[in-house]
C-alpha cells in the first residue's frame, strides 16, 4: 500500500450554495490536528479520547481567536470514506470563515489536498471495488484537463505575469550555472555568487509581497468568470449597479488592476459570480482608451460566460459588430437593454446575427428583465453548461503554500551562499523554487506524480 | 557457392568504445564472442578530440570502471595530462578529464582485447542481419561468411553509410578516411528498424613545428593525478605531462567564415544529417552568437611520438582552402600546416526508442546496440552503452535476468533512460543538470554505488569487491565516531578555529558539527581529532563529503525514495494501450510506441499526462484487486 500517512484537509462541500460548509481532515494525524484548534466546552475533553463516530460540539479557534461554532465529527480508520483517521469540522459556511478555519488547521500541522485526494487515498486503500475505479478513471478524464485550465485561467492576470517572470529570472540562474558546470573552461563561474545573491533580493521581496496579497485577499477569484461586454454607453455599469445592489451579501470587491476593469464578487440564487465590467469597446485613437478595450477583449477571452449589453435605442454599428464577432463561438447571454426606450433593434435581429444566443430585453435604469437574467444564468448553470469551479478555495491555499514553499527555497540559495556552498549546490534549491512556482501556474510536472496524477479533480464530497 | 560458417555465444560488430566493452563484457563471463571491425588497425580508435572524461563524462567512466569495464584502466595506462574539472565546485561535479596518447590509447586496448580468453577478432564488414521469426539469429559478411549467434550487439559507431563533406569535396568513407560500411542499413530497414541520419563534425590536425607557442597559454595537468580506475595505485600513474595551449579566434577570423558561408556544405543544404547543438562547428558558433569577438581554441597534442595537434573547439567543413585562411588568423597558428582537414561526418543511426532499457531490440529478441549506433555522441556515452548492451546480451545468453541502472543509480541509468524514453533528434551527450539525482551519482562514490553490482554481474573480482565493503565500513564507522566525539572550548581548539578565521566555541562541540562549518573540513580538523583512525584518502574523503553536505544528500534521498515508488510499479512491455478505455488517443500512441517497463517510465515520455498517468495507476489497481483489465472483462461479458 501506499505511503500515504501524511495528513490532508480540505473543505469538502461545494462553496456555492450551501449553508453549511465541511472542513475534512485525513491521515494518521488527523484527530491530532483537530485537537489543536478545538475546544469543547467541557474542559478536559479532546477529540483524541472520543469514539469512533461520534459529534462533539465546540469552538474553533485560531490562537486565542474563536472563529466559529462547530460540530465536530470523528471518525477512526478504517471506517472512514478515505479508511483514515478523519475529522470533519461542520462550520456555518461563508466562504471567509471555512477558508479561515482551512488555513488554521494547515498551521496546526496538515496541508492542503490535492484536488481528488481523498478520492485517491480511498481508492488506493482499499476503499472502492472495480465498478467505482472505473467512474474514477471517468472522473479523472472529464475533470483533470478542466481544473487545471480553469485554475490557470482564473488566476490574476498580474499575480500569473509576476509568477512567471520569477520562473523566467530563476530559469535563467540554473541554466547559466549549469552551463558553467559542464563547460568549466568556457565559462566562469568567478564572482557569481555575489551577483546572484544581489538578483535574489528583489526576488524575495516580490514573493513576500505576493504573499502579503494573498493574506489581504486571494489569488483565485472565486466563482463564474462573467464579462460584461458593450459599447460605450450601453449600460454595462446600470446593469452591473444592479446586479451588484440586488445582491447584498457581496464576498469582496478587488480593486481593478486598472480604473476601468472593475470586479465584483456576488452571489446570485445561490450561484457564485465573479463579475467583471470592462471598458466599452469601441475603434479609437486614444491611447488610454485602447489599452482599456484591449483588456476588456482579454477578459472576454477568458470569461465562463460573457453579458453582451447592446444599447437598444440606437441602431447596431461597427462596434456592435466587432463584439458579436468576440462572442460567436462563447457562451454569451445578450441584453437588449433600455427597453425603456424607443427600440431601434429586435430581439430576432439580435438572435439571428449572434447565431441563436439567448436575446432578453430588459431595462437596467427602471431593473426590469433582471429576474430573466438571474433565471437564464441559473438555468445555464444548473443544467451543467456552466461550469463552475468549488475547487478554487482550496487553489487559493495551496498556491499560498506553493508561495510560501518557493520563498523557503529562495532562502535557502541565500543561505547557502552565506555559507559558501558550491555553485550545484544553490541549483538545487533554485530548482525547487521553480518548481513551486510552477504548480501555481500549471507548467511543472512533479516528480512525484501520484500525487499530481490525481490533482485534477476533487470528488472529497 | 560455398561459404565459411561458424557459431559463436556473441557477435559483436564494431570495435570502437562502445564494440570494445561488448566484446571484453562477453568474453569475460565465459561466452564464445567474436568481435568484427573494418580495421583491425583502428581499434578503440579517437577520431575526433584526444580525451577521455571531462564534465559528467568523467562521471561515466568511473562507474564503467566500478562495474567491471575497460575504459578507466585504458586511459589510466596511456594518458599524457590529466585534470580534475570544477575543483572549485561541489563534489558533485567534479569531473576528471584525461589527454590520451591516441595511438597508445589505440594500441593498448587492442592488445587487451588480443590477450582476452573467449574473444575472437575479425576484420570484415558485417553487411547483413540474419533474423528469424523476430529472433536474431546470425550475421552475415561482405564476403559471404555467415556467423551464427544466440546473440548479436551492433556497435558500428559513425561507419554505417558515412559520408566525410568539407566544403564541395564529399567522400564516401568512414571517420579519417576509413572504409564506410555501406550494407548493414539495407538490412536493418528490411527488418523494419527506423533510422535516423546524425552529423557530427571534427576539426584539423596540425604540424606541431608550425605553431607558434609564445602567443598561447599554457595549460598543465594537475600536480596530482587520480586515476580514473578504482583498481588503479594511484601511486603508479605520477609521471610527467604534457602541456595543452590555449588561444583564441577574432574579428577576422570570424570575417573570413562570414565571407565564405556560401561554401559551406552546412548552409548550402548539402549536408542534411541532424548535428548536436552542443558541439557546434565554428562557422556555427560564428552565426549563431555573432556577439562573441572570440572563442577559445585549445591546441592538444595527439599523442607523444607525433607531431599532430588537435585545434579543440575549431571543428568545420569550410573548404580546405577557407580553413588555411581562418586557422591563419589565429595567434600562434600564422604559419601553421594542416596534417588532416576538418571535416563534417554523416552517418546512418536508429531512433533509439526501439530499444529496451536493456538495450535490446524491443522487436528484435536477441539483438542488442550500443554507442553511436544508438544516436549518442562522444567516446564514453559509446563505451557505457556497449558494456551494458555487451552485459545484457550475456545475460540472456546465459538465462539471467537483464541488468538494468536506474536513474538514481548512475548516470549510465539517466543516459539510457533518456535514450529509450524521449524524443532524440540530435546525437546525444551526457550533462550532469541531465541527472536528477547528481548530488548521490558523484564521480567519487561509483565504487560505492556500482561495485556490488558489477560483482553480482560477474566483472568485479571477490577481492575488489571486498575492498569497497570494507571501505563502506570505514566510512559509516568513522562518520559515526565524529557524530560523537566532542570536544571541549579549551585552548588548543580556540587557537585552532581562530588560524582558519571560524568563530571560538562557547561550549563543546561535535567534530561533526565543526566539519559542517563553511570555512573547516575532515582533513583541516586531524589537527584537533587525535583519535582519528589512519583511513585511506579516498574513505577520508567519503566522509569529509558525508557529513559536511548531510542535510542536501538526504533531502536528495528522500527523492529518490519518491522515485523509486513509481518506478517499481511495472507495466508489462507487451501490454496494448489501446484497450484501456478511457486513455486519450495521443497517449495510446505513445504508450504503444514506447512500451514503457513502469509508471516512473511512463510519466518521463513526452505526450504523456499527469491524467494519462493516473488512469493507468487505475488500472493497475484494478489488475491487482481484481486480477482482471477493463479489457479482460469486457472479452468475458
Amino acid at each position: 500500500m501506499e505511503n500515504v500517512t501524511d495528513t490532508i484537509a480540505a473543505v469538502a462541500t461545494a462553496m456555492s450554495s450551501s449553508g453549511i460548509g465541511i472542513i475534512r481532515i485525513s491521515g494518521s494525524e488527523a484527530i491530532e490536528v483537530a485537537d489543536r484548534i478545538f475546544r469543547s466546552r467541557r474542559e478536559d475533553f479532546c477529540l483524541a479520547d472520543a469514539k469512533t463516530h461520534t459529534i462533539h460540539y465546540g469552538m474553533v479557534y485560531d490562537g486565542e481567536e474563536a472563529l466559529d461554532e462547530v460540530l465536530a465529527m470523528v471518525m477512526r480508520g478504517p471506517h472512514s470514506y478515505t479508511a483514515e483517521d478523519t475529522v470533519e469540522i461542520n462550520c456555518h459556511g461563508g466562504v471567509l470563515v471555512m477558508k479561515r478555519i482551512l488555513e488554521t488547521v494547515i498551521r496546526n500541522g496538515a496541508r492542503p489536498a490535492e484536488p481528488g485526494e481523498f478520492t485517491k487515498r480511498a481508492f488506493l486503500n482499499g476503499r472502492m471495488d472495480l465498478s467505482q475505479a472505473e467512474a474514477v478513471i471517468d472522473v479523472i478524464n472529464s475533470r483533470s484537463e478542466y481544473a487545471m485550465r480553469s485554475s490557470v485561467s482564473q488566476l490574476s492576470g498580474s499575480l500569473s505575469r509576476k509568477v512567471k517572470k520569477l520562473r523566467e529570472d530563476i530559469l535563467y540562474q540554473i541554466a547559466f550555472i549549469e552551463s558553467a558546470l559542464d563547460d568549466p573552461e568556457h565559462i566562469s563561474l568567478d564572482g557569481y555568487e555575489e551577483k546572484l545573491n544581489g538578483l535574489l533580493a528583489p526576488m524575495v521581496e516580490e514573493l513576500e509581497k505576493l504573499l502579503r496579497s494573498a493574506d489581504n485577499g486571494k489569488l483565485l477569484s472565486e466563482g463564474i468568470k462573467t464579462v460584461i461586454l458593450g459599447k460605450p454607453n450601453a449600460g454595462k455599469s446600470s446593469l452591473m449597479n444592479v446586479l451588484v445592489g440586488e445582491e447584498r451579501a457581496i464576498v469582496t470587491d478587488i480593486a481593478g488592476t486598472t480604473r476601468d476593469t472593475l470586479e465584483e464578487q456576488i452571489r446570485l440564487r445561490g450561484i457564485s459570480l465573479n463579475i467583471i465590467d470592462t471598458a466599452g469597446i469601441r475603434e479609437t485613437e486614444d491611447r488610454v482608451e485602447q489599452i482599456g478595450v484591449s483588456r476588456a477583449r482579454a477578459a472576454a477571452n477568458e470569461a465562463d460566460l460573457i453579458i453582451y449589453v447592446v444599447d437598444g435605442s440606437r441602431p447596431l454599428d461597427e462596434n456592435d459588430r466587432m463584439i458579436i464577432e468576440l462572442i460567436r463561438d462563447r457562451k454569451a447571454i445578450v441584453l437588449l437593454n433600455k427597453s425603456d426606450l424607443e427600440m431601434r433593434v429586435s430581439e430576432e435581429e439580435l438572435a439571428e446575427l449572434t447565431g441563436g444566443k439567448t436575446v432578453l430585453s430588459v431595462s437596467a435604469r427602471e431593473e426590469t428583465g433582471i429576474d430573466c437574467l438571474e433565471q437564464e444564468i441559473e438555468k445555464l448553470f444548473y443544467e451543467g453548461n456552466l461550469d463552475f469551479n468549488d475547487e478554487i478555495l482550496i487553489t487559493n491555499v495551496r498556491h499560498k503554500t506553493a508561495l510560501e514553499q518557493a520563498l523557503a527555497s529562495l532562502r535557502m540559495v541565500q543561505t547557502g551562499i552565506a555559507d559558501q556552498m558550491p555553485e550545484d549546490f544553490l541549483t538545487i534549491d533554485l530548482m525547487d523554487a521553480y518548481r513551486q512556482l510552477g504548480t501555481i501556474i500549471g507548467e511543472a510536472v512533479e516528480d512525484d506524480l501520484v500525487n499530481e496524477i490525481f490533482s485534477k479533480f476533487c470528488m472529497g464530497k | 557457392m560455398k561459404c565459411l560458417e561458424e557459431s559463436y555465444d556473441v557477435v559483436v560488430v564494431g570495435a570502437g568504445h562502445a564494440g570494445c566493452e561488448a566484446a571484453l563484457a562477453c568474453a569475460r563471463l565465459g561466452l564464445e564472442t567474436i568481435v568484427f571491425t573494418v580495421s583491425v588497425d583502428s581499434i578503440a580508435l579517437m577520431p575526433c578530440n584526444p580525451n577521455v572524461g571531462g564534465s559528467s563524462k568523467g562521471h561515466l567512466v568511473r562507474e564503467l570502471d566500478a562495474l567491471g569495464g575497460e575504459m578507466g584502466k585504458n586511459i589510466d595506462a596511456t594518458f599524457i595530462q590529466s585534470k580534475m574539472l570544477n575543483e572549485s565546485k561541489g563534489p558533485a561535479v567534479h569531473s576528471l578529464r584525461a589527454q590520451a596518447d591516441k595511438q597508445e590509447y589505440s594500441r593498448h586496448m587492442r592488445r587487451t582485447l588480443e590477450n582476452t580468453d573467449h574473444l575472437t577478432i575479425r576484420q570484415a564488414e558485417v553487411s547483413e542481419l540474419i533474423v528469424e521469426d523476430h529472433c536474431i539469429k546470425g550475421v552475415k559478411t561482405f564476403s559471404g561468411a555467415v556467423y551464427h549467434a544466440k546473440a548479436v550487439v551492433l556497435a558500428t559507431g559513425t561507419y554505417l553509410r558515412a559520408r566525410c563533406i568539407y566544403g564541395e569535396v564529399s567522400n564516401a568513407t568512414g571517420p579519417n578516411g576509413l572504409q564506410a560500411a555501406n550494407h548493414l542499413t539495407d538490412s536493418l530497414i528490411a527488418n523494419g528498424v527506423e533510422m535516423f541520419r546524425f552529423k557530427t563534425g571534427t576539426p584539423a590536425r596540425v604540424d606541431k613545428r608550425s605553431i607558434d607557442f609564445s602567443k598561447m597559454e599554457e595549460q598543465f595537468g594537475d600536480e596530482r593525478v587520480v586515476p580514473f580506475s578504482f583498481s588503479t595505485d594511484p601511486e603508479s600513474i605520477q609521471k610527467d605531462q604534457v602541456s595543452c595551449w590555449l588561444t583564441y579566434t577574432n574579428e577576422e577570423t570570424h570575417q573570413i567564415i562570414r565571407d565564405n558561408l556560401d561554401r559551406s556544405p552546412l548552409f548550402s543544404g548539402a549536408i542534411e544529417g541532424t548535428g548536436p547543438r552542443y558541439c557546434p562547428s565554428i562557422e556555427d558558433k560564428v552565426v549563431k552568437f555573432p556577439d562573441k569577438s572570440r572563442h577559445q581554441v585549445f591546441v592538444e597534442p595527439e599523442g607523444l611520438y607525433t607531431n599532430e595537434m588537435y585545434l579543440g573547439g575549431m571543428s568545420s567543413s569550410l573548404p580546405e582552402d577557407v580553413q588555411y585562411a581562418m586557422y591563419r588568423t589565429v595567434p600562434g597558428l600564422e604559419h601553421v600546416k594542416i596534417v588532416r582537414n576538418a571535416y563534417a561526418i554523416e552517418y546512418d543511426c536508429i531512433n533509439s526508442r526501439q530499444l529496451k532499457s536493456s538495450l535490446e531490440f524491443k522487436a528484435i529478441h536477441g539483438l542488442f546496440s550500443g554507442g553511436q549506433f544508438n544516436g549518442s555522441s562522444g567516446y564514453e556515452e559509446a563505451a557505457v552503452q556497449g558494456f551494458m548492451a555487451g552485459v545484457n546480451a550475456s545475460m540472456q545468453v546465459l538465462g539471467r535476468e537483464p541488468v538494468i541502472l536506474d536513474r538514481s543509480q548512475a548516470y549510465i541509468g539517466v543516459l539510457i533512460d533518456d535514450l529509450v524514453t524521449k524524443e532524440n533528434h540530435e546525437p546525444y551527450r551526457m550533462m550532469t543538470s541531465r541527472a536528477e539525482y547528481r548530488l548521490l551519482l558523484r564521480q567519487d562514490n561509483a565504487d560505492l554505488r556500482l561495485r556490488g553490482i558489477g560483482h553480482e554481474i560477474g566483472l568485479v573480482s571477490d577481492e575488489e569487491y571486498e575492498r569497497v565493503c570494507q571501505k563502506e565500513k570505514d566510512i559509516e564507522a568513522e562518520v559515526d565516531r565524529l557524530e560523537h566525539t566532542t570536544t571541549g572550548a579549551n585552548e588548543r581548539v580556540q587557537a585552532f578555529l581562530r588560524a582558519h578565521g571560524s568563530t571560538e566555541l562557547k561550549t563543546g562541540a561535535t567534530m561533526a558539527e565543526l566539519l559542517r562549518r563553511p570555512e573547516l573540513d575532515y582533513f583541516m580538523l586531524a589537527e584537533i581529532d587525535p583519535k582519528r583512525p589512519e583511513l585511506p584518502h579516498d574513505t577520508a574523503e567519503q566522509v569529509n563529503i558525508n557529513v559536511k553536505y548531510e542535510g542536501y544528500l538526504k533531502r536528495q534521498m528522500q527523492q529518490v525514495a519518491q522515485f523509486k515508488k513509481l518506478e517499481s510499479k511495472r507495466l508489462d512491455p507487451d501490454f496494448d494501450y489501446s484497450t484501456v478505455n478511457s486513455l486519450r488517443i495521443e497517449a495510446v500512441q505513445k504508450l504503444n510506441l514506447y512500451k514503457p517497463v513502469s509508471i516512473g517510465q511512463a510519466s518521463r515520455i513526452s505526450g504523456v499526462s499527469p491524467a494519462d498517468i493516473s488512469v493507468l495507476l487505475v488500472h493497475l489497481e484494478q489488475l491487482r484487486h481484481g486480477g482482471h483489465s477493463s479489457h479482460e472483462r469486457k472479452q468475458e461479458s
